[in-house]
């Protein structure tokens, strides 16, 4: 299949690889897999006193699709606040890398581990 | 000869449960087989060699559901109502997902090494777990009726069969 240059960038050069201490206070990770095609995807966010996303590490196990949708949104969450983040959709993920019908479920896997990864964050501090 | 509405255990003749005689499972597509072979209709007028076409194709798609536990597991989800949900379905245990990213880093490691040993391993320990699985699955769906236990488990068998197909081929291109 061809794959958008934006998505071969991401592939390429995946931005903020990597992972934060799971249970440092000021962090959220997110674990999510898509059956499908044996995806998973770990995102986590590390937000400031503020309450503002300073920074995002990924890592992910999949297709190029998946690989690049991870990337994106470690990108796209920097500098949102975490209902801002929850706002962003996969829609706009697939749109942003032209990903055909048959990789929608890549962009699926990337919105729902945001919502995971705040999830888990707010877990931490409110009980 | 055959009604296509019918479901695959009643085509067979099989009781609906995950638990399978194999062994009759066979037999019965056999016996189907040799009455629909589209071989038999073959000095048959058009409309009948059709027919016995979409007789065999749908008794072929039929024994190869059942004969695999994910299949058959999934195909039992679907006459009660329940999607499994490959594609959007992402939440699942962390500790399973944490195991998966796991091997499939030692996966990337082995191939890269060109380790046979090690992905001799990784195939036998992903054999054990799907054998766990697939005896969940067998008591979720036939004794515990725990259809939200039964697609998880599915869930994750569609996962061990995604990292089989490619240690598999890690395995063959190193043969080659």
């Amino acid at each position: 299949m061809a794959y958008s240059e934006k998505v071969l960038d991401h592939y390429e050069n995946p931005r903020n690889v990597g992972a934060f201490g799971k249970e440092d206070e000021d962090v959220g990770t997110g674990m999510v897999g898509a059956p499908a095609c044996g995806d998973v995807m770990k995102l986590q966010i590390k937000v400031g006193k503020d309450g503002i996303i300073e920074d995002a590490k990924f890592k992910t196990y999949g297709c190029g699709s998946a690989i690049a949708s991870s990337s994106l949104v470690t990108e796209w969450v920097k500098g949102k606040s975490l209902d801002q983040a929850l706002e962003i959709k996969n829609t706009a993920i697939a749109e942003e890398l032209a990903l055909p019908p048959v990789k929608i479920h890549c962009s699926i896997l990337a919105e729902d581990a945001i919502k995971a990864a705040v999830e888990d964050y707010k877990k931490k501090h409110n009980g | 000869m055959l009604d296509l509405k019918q479901d695959y255990f009643a085509l067979f003749g099989l009781p609906v449960s995950f638990a399978i005689d194999m062994t009759r499972l066979e037999q019965a597509y056999l016996d189907i087989q040799a009455r629909v072979h589209p071989d038999r209709f073959a000095h048959m007028p058009d409309t009948d060699k059709r027919l016995s076409m979409q007789w065999a194709t749908h008794a072929n798609e039929a024994f190869r559901t059942l004969k695999t536990p994910l299949a058959r597991g999934q195909y039992l989800l679907e006459m009660q109502g329940v999607d499994p949900a490959f594609e959007t379905n992402t939440a699942m245990s962390p500790d399973f997902l944490m195991e998966q990213m796991e091997w499939r880093e030692a996966l990337g490691e082995a191939r890269e090494a060109a380790d046979e040993d090690t992905l001799e391993e990784l195939a036998q320990r992903l054999r054990a777990s799907s054998r766990d699985l697939i005896a969940r699955l067998a008591v979720a769906l036939d004794e515990h009726k725990d259809l939200a236990v039964a697609a998880d488990t599915v869930r994750r068998l569609k996962f061990l069969e995604k990292l089989q197909h490619e240690i598999n081929d890690a395995l063959t291109a190193l043969e080659s």
